[in-house]
């Protein structure tokens, strides 16, 4: 099982569900962006899986799963200023408070 | 002593047993980051998913990502997303409502994804080697800062924008920006004889500009 491409695959998979999911259910900003995160750590866990068994990409999986963690840290930088700037302003957490641009 | 590759009696290999037990615990401490009421333990829980995906990695013969995975998402995105829940916590505790109204939506549009993922992974036949082959660090080194030198350094500048970015958007509003060198120094107070002494007599005068050193005395 922990020799096939398609174990991994299949977790990869689950984990993103599961961060869809968290996504779109979840009230809470910073809840959706943790469901971001998680959604990022399965389509590593699905590249680095790829660079693992597939001969022609060989370490390329690996350097392409260092440059998305790169740029996840990034996105959780900036996300998370946004999320505390409009706490600074609403005094809420929750986006569906955020009703201001509704009308 | 080498131990066996399979655990006696069972005849399960060792790491097939490690890879359920490292996919258990990553998926059920996602789920458990995405249910929770609690957001503060759904932040502790998204770290055990990250540290059981450093494990899977080095299951998967990338050890570099997976100390990657736990300096950057554990030492890294963790503990801004705990920093980010502290300050953005009210006192009243988590909202009554966790969930949107529409989440059962959510959940059936998850399952249909997982299903079509498995038929897709399931039905393509994927041009593999047997094994996971392992990826040494010089191997890695000499792509990293050979064939994808550009990309480094374009991540290079976006982490410059982030960092700035995340400044800039996390920046307090409400006190005034101070330019120039006017500003840099506060403004001293204004000459006490000045402004104090209007219908005052000299001795009070001499009092008032004797009193601030004995203030600042603790």
């Amino acid at each position: 099982m922990s020799h096939d491409l398609n174990a991994y695959l299949i977790l990869s998979g689950l984990l993103f569900a599961v961060g869809t999911f968290g996504f779109l259910a979840r009230r809470n900003a910073i809840a959706m962006l943790m469901s971001i995160e998680l959604m990022l750590n399965a389509v590593n866990l699905a590249i680095v899986a790829f660079g693992a068994f597939v001969p022609e990409l060989a370490a390329n999986g690996a350097v392409i799963a260092l440059f998305v963690m790169a740029v996840a840290a990034g996105e959780a930088t900036v996300g998370l200023a946004i999320v505390i700037a409009i706490y600074r302003n609403r005094r809420t957490p929750l986006v569906d408070e955020y009703s201001s641009m509704r009308e | 002593m080498a131990l066996p590759s399979t655990i006696p009696y069972l005849g399960i290999a060792w790491d097939d047993v490690i890879f359920l037990v490292l996919a258990s615990v990553m998926l059920g401490s996602a789920l458990l980051v995405v249910l929770g009421r609690n957001i503060i333990r759904s932040g502790l829980w998204m770290i055990l998913s990250f540290a059981a995906l450093a494990g899977i990695y080095v299951l998967l013969g990338a050890p570099l990502v997976a100390g990657a995975q736990v300096l950057v998402y554990i030492g890294a995105i963790s503990v801004l997303i705990l920093f980010a829940i502290m300050l953005t916590q009210s006192k009243a505790g988590p909202a009554s409502l966790v969930f949107h109204h529409q989440a059962w939506a959510a959940a059936i549009l998850a399952l249909f994804l997982v299903a079509i993922i498995t038929v897709v992974v399931i039905a393509t036949p994927w041009p593999t080697a047997p094994g996971p082959v392992v990826a040494s660090s010089i191997t890695i080194a000499h792509l990293l800062f050979g064939t994808y030198v550009l990309p480094f350094e374009v991540v290079s500048v976006l982490l410059l924008a982030a960092v700035i970015g995340g400044v800039f958007l996390a920046k307090r509003e409400d006190e005034p920006v101070t330019l120039g060198l006017d500003q840099t120094n506060p403004p001293a107070e204004p000459p006490l004889p000045v402004t104090r002494s209007l219908g005052a007599t000299p001795a009070s005068v001499s009092n008032v500009v004797a009193r601030p050193p004995e203030d600042r005395v603790p």
